[in-house]
């Protein structure tokens, strides 16, 4: 059976603890926010695009789980700098890291997610901070 | 000298003895659900098997003998609660149901002006629908706060008197919060709302398998209660409610089995119980529910009651020892249940479920379905250990031991 060392990670125990990226940065002009109804997380997500369409800031609240947390905490530092159809593409590989278990063959801080795939239960908490963030893109700019 | 029940009980519960990841099962989930005893198993079985038939339309043996069974299992429970009469028990899929068919009945009769009056420590099943009454009727909805902090919570009962105006129509509150364990002095609850004419209705989920409940005494108008966490079957439970307001109540739902004649015009309505049982009912599971009502009156109420409460006095003493720990819920020795919701300063409440489940340890950590309390109290989720006639000391320490570990990895 799965070792709960494999689910919490040091990198995972170490965003849990210092998150990066908290709180909305000060240019952010598009938000979006992630609920998990059946346990109560929510996490929301500010972005702020450069002219070319790329993440040059970004920020999170929110509450929940060590796995919820961490997750979005490294989602942010992961997705900074990237337009929003390269991390839509970084998160279908976060999914296939998280549901089938196999770490990707590039060398990657994503891989420490690989542990959640053995508790189904808590794929949706790794994911929630993803989603929101795959909407804040989607959103419209605020002025 | 102690209030513990015998250990031989759990063998009565089949489900018990097995090993969960290499641990042995320690079910303190009982909140949630609790498990069910070969009693209510081999009653379902004997059903199935036996007497499976439509009932109140057959003429045939099995139809008669599905019937009776599901008439004497209306008996049985109007027994179990003390009801003047088995006409007023109506068998519901659940206490969310119950709950619904009084406040979409209620509703019918509110109008702007009127105040459905609550509490702000209610299970979402026993919140939601009279938000929604309110909005149909264009009533107001109050609510009696809750006063103190963590380990001190309760009820501010001095705000009963303000809010208790002759404008409150229905007083609907929890005998027994599912996420503080905090027990209400429903007979006294029911007085004062009486006192304005205000209707009654108690969701008695938490309590009527573990605390003796009698209806007549409480005083109340309606008790809800599902019979999956009083060692019944999923899918039944329970409306009591006063005869003579029964009737004259609105059906929630229409159809079969519930009408004296039709036209293609309209048709007329029979009396409680049948007026709320449209369509074929859940014959085998109230049959069940019956069984667990035998098997509960033989231990006694009192007896699960005084064992519940001593395993929960147990578990709150040790865990309020363990560092950065927050017990939320009222203090012992104030009136309460047989659980214990807690919150760790270092560790979020899934955490802790997914850590004791490593264990071998059923617990429940989130919201508990009680989301604008957890706001109020500026928690997110907590942490419950909630017990039942089958939990021993044994599962305590384990409970303690295994809390200690997660407490050490997250402060690590």
């Amino acid at each position: 059976m799965s070792d709960l060392t494999d689910l919490y990670q040091s990198v995972i125990l170490d965003h849990n603890k210092r998150p990066r990226n908290r709180g909305r940065p000060p240019t952010a002009n598009r938000v979006a926010t992630g609920d998990n109804p059946s346990c109560g997380d929510n996490c929301t997500v500010y972005l702020h695009l450069d002219p070319a369409g790329r993440v040059d800031a970004i920020g999170f609240d929110g509450s929940g789980c060590a796995i919820s947390q961490a997750s979005t905490s490294l989602m942010t530092t992961q997705v900074k700098g990237k337009t929003a159809s390269e991390a839509e593409a970084l998160f279908n590989e976060f999914k296939q890291i998280v549901t089938s278990g196999h770490p990707p063959e590039e060398m990657s801080d994503l891989a420490a997610f690989a542990g959640v795939h053995a508790f189904p239960a808590r794929i949706k908490c790794a994911t929630l901070g993803w989603h929101a963030a795959l909407e804040a893109f989607k959103q419209p700019a605020s002025a | 000298m102690s209030a513990l029940l015998p250990a031989s009980l759990r063998a009565d519960f089949p489900i018990l003895h097995q090993d969960v990841g290499g641990k042995p099962l320690v079910y303190l989930d009982n909140g949630a659900t609790s498990q069910k005893p070969r009693a209510v198993i081999d009653a379902l079985v004997r059903y199935y098997e036996r007497d499976n038939s439509n009932v109140h339309r057959g003429l045939h043996a099995l139809s008669m003998r599905a019937t009776d069974g599901y008439e004497a299992a209306r008996t049985r429970v109007a027994r179990f609660i003390h009801a003047a009469d088995p006409a007023e028990i109506i068998f519901t899929r659940g206490t969310t149901e119950g709950v619904n068919v009084v406040a979409r009945s209620l509703a019918a009769r509110l109008k702007p002006g009127d105040v459905i009056l609550t509490t702000e420590i209610e299970h979402h099943s026993n919140l939601v629908p009279w938000q929604q009454a309110a909005k149909a009727s264009g009533a107001t909805i109050r609510y009696v706060p809750v006063l103190g902090t963590d380990a001190e919570l309760g009820l501010d009962l001095d705000a009963l008197d303000r809010l208790l105006t002759p404008q409150v129509k229905v007083f609907a509150f929890t005998h027994l919060s599912n996420t503080l364990g905090l027990m209400l002095d429903a007979a006294a609850l029911c007085a004062r709302a009486r006192a304005v004419g205000a209707v009654t209705v108690i969701d008695a989920a938490q309590s009527v398998g573990h605390e003796p409940i009698d209806v007549q005494a409480i005083g109340c108008d309606f008790l809800v209660f599902s019979g999956h966490k009083m060692c019944g079957p999923t899918g039944i439970g329970v409306l009591y409610g006063r005869r003579a307001l029964l009737d004259t109540l609105a059906p929630a739902e229409t159809g079969g089995g519930m009408v004296v004649s039709v036209t293609y015009e309209g048709a007329t309505w029979k009396p409680a119980p049948e007026r709320f049982e449209a369509g074929t009912p859940n014959v085998a599971d109230a049959i069940g529910l019956a069984a667990a009502c035998d098997y509960l009156d033989a231990i006694g109420r009192p007896a699960i009651s005084a064992h519940d409460h001593a395993l929960a006095a147990k578990a709150h003493a040790a865990l309020a020892e363990l560092p950065g720990i927050r017990i939320i819920g009222p203090r012992l020795g104030q009136p309460r249940g047989g659980l214990v919701s807690f919150a760790f300063a270092d560790a979020h409440a899934h955490d802790v479920v997914t850590f004791a489940d490593q264990d071998g340890i059923a617990l429940r950590g989130g919201h508990h379905c009680n989301q604008p309390l957890m706001r109020k109290l500026g928690i997110t989720s907590t942490t419950r250990a909630s017990f039942y006639l089958y939990n021993n000391e044994e599962e305590i320490d384990a409970l303690v031991r295994s809390m200690h570990r997660i407490l050490k990895f997250f402060a690590g």
